[in-house]
């Protein structure tokens, strides 16, 4: 019996995961999907926010003002990029103005640094900005991740502290047993005395499965497209506009990998599953990120993507507990991932006032070896470590100057990468900008090795998403 | 220091090697990333190479052969294996492979022979779903020809780039069935013997003014709809169509792969996205060199060899010192000749101009102009922006000339 089961492997999941694999409790994170980092973890803007725009006084303010604190620390022990680039909040008119006034004083009640800008504060901060600009509201502290390097990082240390990883898991009952839970798939089953329900979209019908039945969860689309490596320093803070209520609008980003994100459109639905983009949502958002910054490269897109906002039934963070040793994490729409550490600790304190014994684990190790070790070493590292290992100096990546070390380290390290797209997460193989046209037949033969596995069973993202179909006539004669 | 380092051991950096041994050059490396010579020859098994240059129909690892035995016997050096990472404007060259890791080397003379890579599906922003089973048509050709599988089954094609007509026809050598090839523009960009031989003897439907708008299916691909583009190539709604389908092959245009070049503050060319050259294929850096399809896409093999014995030659003598402009005479186009290479000359002498047209046109004269006097005039039935066209200017006809355009009179 496991002393609690996550469900859900998102950043809530495994930082939940984190956060418990520090004390002696037997932990399994349950995921439905192939990999770790498939829902809203993997598609977001990767905006730490510094906290200015939350209601003051709830959960949210509360929550993404203690994680975006606690996210540096956190990312540098377990080695994930992170950057404190400073967000812009940009206003056009006499309206946006009042919009940042308003900005303002919830910053401050917040306890965050805000600082008011006119047109010449804006343009000295951001030469590129649109001529329209009159104004902005400044938060230095405001800072960007990868939201999916931290998942797997996340969940990769809890691994390494003990924490199991159950995958292709998808939670369709909860049986009440003596002492705790069973949680059931299709075809296997698990026994755990706690539950922290993190499934994102789909919280509410986990809570659903024990009774729960005061949360509803419904999807907001937000598409994004990410632009050429070329076009990162077009910004370098994160450009938002004056927010409404439908959320903070288009916004223009360079990642921590050094690309340029815009998006995400904001448009509420009810299929929880179509991450479809759009035309309309194309157009919306170049319209857009065209006002906020002069000569838009948009030319230089090499992918499109959709992520869904769980957004809840309350406007805040549903974080309750229903019953003795069963916690819900619903409703974690944006901050969630800037709050995800602050939440995790939260959620370990509810569980301790419910009776879970927390004693500290001796052996805990709270540093990951960062997946950009080699990326990031110096030269001299560099030969050392091709010397131990020639893995590293052949280059299998092009683009992204990826070698097959690394990729052999993404596959066999925790969470190891089982799917072509889980090896583009975890090394940046296949995501510049020929977008896997060379490199993809090399991972999926690494990837066919390693995993013993047939050549044409390697999929892209796990189910039925093979790469190739059967041998070629030729292919069969071999 | 070395004298010549060759950037990529395509057929481009094959030839360039060998120019520059024939012209008495000795020290000569040529970096290679890939396991072997040859460049994207090796994964193009149908023939169609060298018709031009050995006047016979070769397959295109057998022509890369013709040069790599010519490599070997000249024992001209070759690093495989080795991915070059930087070269800075000082010639200073950092690579990296397996044996002996990251090393520098300074070179005399460059020549950058790179290739080119694919244009991917992200810089078409098709709407809809991402799942697998959408390719470069490059992609699916290693896999059909180097690997041995098969992407899939039920195909449709979007572009009809010379890759995407050669795997038409060989997606459907091995049973897979090629629903369309779908072409934005009302012409197709590839060689019109492809379009016979590669769609037209299968019966394979080329759609032009066509384009995919939307991607379905969750894990692999279960369809695309396709749609007719107006005048302004904006899909026309009521000619949406829904083609089921597990394959999407993307043939949508091929980019030298110039990240190397700009890290060394090569200028560039906006249109061919190459280096701007002079007629001896020298970049804005003396002493580094660039041809093949780093430089500009060649539809022929042939034509890319051809230009990288320029380049080879000219990195010889500038090796031995025998260098400097001796005249500036910039090469200009009208908007219907796209572009030209080279787009200078610098020195006087009998000059091949090779262009692109921006659309098919019937009937027309390539006219070369100096100043407002016409000096060279050239009748051509058809071009269209699939086939590269040349016009070669002696001598004699550059005396006092300040500039030069090329540019298109429809008759
Ligand atoms: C468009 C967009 C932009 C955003 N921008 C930001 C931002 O800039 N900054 C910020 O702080 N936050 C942002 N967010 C919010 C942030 O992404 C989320 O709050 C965070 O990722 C939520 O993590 P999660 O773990 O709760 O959910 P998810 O990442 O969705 O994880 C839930 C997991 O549960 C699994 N699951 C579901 N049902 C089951 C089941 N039955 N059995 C097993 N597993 C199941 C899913 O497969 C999934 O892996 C944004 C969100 C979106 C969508
Ligand atoms: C997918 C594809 C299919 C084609 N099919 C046909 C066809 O059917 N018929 C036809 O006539 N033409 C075809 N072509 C065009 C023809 O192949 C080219 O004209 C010719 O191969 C170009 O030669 P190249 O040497 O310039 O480039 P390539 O053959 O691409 O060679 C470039 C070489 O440089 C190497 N390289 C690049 N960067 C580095 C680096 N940083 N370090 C080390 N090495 C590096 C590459 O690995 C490669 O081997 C095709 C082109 C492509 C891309």
């Amino acid at each position: 019996m496991f002393d609690v089961a996550i469900i859900g492997a998102g950043v809530v999941g495994a930082m939940v995961a984190r956060e418990l694999a520090k004390y002696q409790l037997k932990i399994i994170v349950l995921e439905k999907e192939n990999d770790v980092a498939m829902g809203a973890s993997r598609a977001n803007s990767g905006i730490v926010h510094a906290g200015y725009d939350a209601t003051p006084g709830s959960l949210k303010a509360r929550l993404n003002v203690e994680g975006a604190a606690m996210m540096e620390d956190v990312c540098k022990a377990l080695g994930v990029k992170y950057k404190r680039n400073g967000s812009l909040v940009i206003g056009f008119d006499e309206e946006d103005r009042k919009g940042i006034e308003k900005l303002l004083e919830k910053g401050k009640a917040n306890g965050v640094e805000v600082e008011f800008l006119d047109q010449a504060g804006v343009r000295a901060l951001e030469p590129n900005i649109g001529k329209n600009v009159t104004c902005a509201l400044y938060a230095p502290t405001g800072g960007i991740v990868c939201p999916y390097d931290l998942t797997i990082a996340a969940l990769g240390n809890a691994m390494d502290n003990g924490a199991e990883l159950k995958r292709n898991f998808a939670v369709c009952s909860i049986e009440k047993i003596p002492g705790g839970y069973e949680i059931c798939s299709e075809n296997s089953r698990v026994q755990t005395r706690c539950v922290v329900n993190c499934a994102g979209l789909y919280s509410d019908t986990i809570a659903k499965m024990i009774g729960d039945h005061s949360i509803s969860v419904h999807p907001r689309k937000g598409e994004y497209i990410l632009l050429d490596k070329e076009c990162g320093g077009v910004v370098r803070n994160t450009i938002f506009r004056t927010p409404t209520k439908m959320g903070k609008g288009i916004l223009v980003s360079p990642t921590v990998d050094g690309n340029l994100l815009l998006g995400p459109t904001s448009v509420d639905k009810e299929d929880k599953e179509d991450k479809d983009t759009t035309a309309e949502g194309f157009a919306e958002i170049l319209g857009k990120a065209k006002e906020y910054v002069e000569n838009l490269p948009a030319g230089k897109a090499i992918t499109s993507f959709c992520g869904l906002r769980a957004a809840g039934n309350t406007g805040d963070f549903i974080i309750t507990s229903p019953e003795q040793g069963f916690v819900n994490a619903a409703g974690i729409e944006s901050p969630g991932l800037s709050a995800s550490p602050a939440i995790a600790r939260y959620i370990a304190g509810m569980l301790r006032e419910q009776g879970l014994d927390l004693a500290e684990n001796p052996n805990y190790v709270a540093t990951r070896v960062s997946s950009h070790h080699f990326r990031d070493a110096s030269l001299e590292e560099k030969n050392a470590m091709i010397k131990a290992n020639p893995a590293y100096g052949r280059i299998i990546c092009r683009c992204e100057g990826v070698t097959e070390g690394e990729i052999l380290d993404a596959i066999r390290r925790n969470p190891g990468a089982t799917d072509l797209d889980g090896v583009k997460r975890r090394t940046r193989a296949q995501m510049g900008r020929c977008q896997g046209g060379f490199c993809m037949p090399y991972v999926t033969e690494l990837l066919a090795k390693e995993l013993g596995i047939a050549y044409e069973d390697v999929t892209k993202c796990g189910g039925k998403s093979v790469i190739n179909v059967e041998k070629t006539k030729g292919g069969m004669a071999q | 220091m070395r004298d010549l380092v060759i950037i990529g051991g395509g057929p481009a950096g094959m030839s360039a090697a060998i120019a520059a041994f024939e012209q008495g050059i000795r020290d000569i490396l040529i970096l290679e990333r890939d396991e072997s010579l040859g460049g994207i020859l090796q994964q193009c098994i149908h023939n169609g190479f060298g018709l031009h240059k050995f006047g016979e129909e070769l397959t295109g690892p057998e022509y890369a052969w013709k040069y790599e035995q010519k490599v070997r016997e000249l024992n001209i050096e070759t690093k495989c294996n080795t991915m070059v990472l930087d070269i800075t404007e000082d010639k200073v060259i950092t690579a990296t492979n397996a044996t002996e890791g990251i090393f520098q080397l300074q070179a005399k003379a460059i020549v950058l022979a790179m290739g080119c890579r694919e244009r991917s599906k992200g810089a078409l922003n098709i709407a809809g779903s991402r799942p697998a089973g959408i390719f470069s048509a490059g992609t699916a050709q290693k896999f059909v020809n180097m690997k041995g599988y098969l992407p899939g089954k039920n195909v449709v094609i979007l572009g009809s780039g010379d890759i995407g007509l050669i795997m038409a026809r060989r997606m459907t050598l091995e049973g897979a069935k090629v629903h369309a090839v779908c072409e934005l523009m009302p012409y197709s960009g590839g060689l019109a013997r492809n379009i016979e031989q590669c769609l037209n003897d299968f019966n394979i439907p080329l759609k032009l003014s066509h384009t995919v708008v939307q991607i379905h299916g969750k894990e692999r691909l279960e369809g695309v709809t396709i749609a007719q583009v107006d005048e302004n190539r904006r899909p026309i709604a009521e000619t949406r169509e829904f083609i089921p389908c597990d394959t999407l092959l993307l043939s949508v245009g091929l980019i030298p792969e110039n990240e190397l070049s700009k890290a060394a503050k090569v200028d560039l060319s906006p249109i061919t996205n190459g280096a701007v050259v002079d007629q001896d294929r020298q970049t804005s850096i003396p002493g580094v060199f660039a041809c093949g399809n780093v430089l500009h896409v060649h539809d022929l093999v042939d034509f890319v060899s051809e230009e990288a014995e320029i380049a080879g030659k000219a990195a010889a003598a500038y090796i031995k010192g025998n260098t400097g402009k001796k005249v500036e005479i910039p090469v200009k186009t009208d908007g219907k000749v796209r572009y030209t290479v080279p787009q200078v000359i610098t020195e006087q002498k009998d000059i091949t101009l090779y262009f692109r047209v921006g659309n098919v046109y019937k009937n027309v004269r390539v006219n070369v102009t100096a100043g407002d006097k016409v000096i060279l005039s050239r009748k051509r039935p058809k071009v269209a922006p699939g086939e590269m066209e040349s016009v070669t200017i002696k001598k004699d006809l550059l005396n006092n000339v300040g500039s030069l355009t090329v540019s298109l009179e429809e008759l």
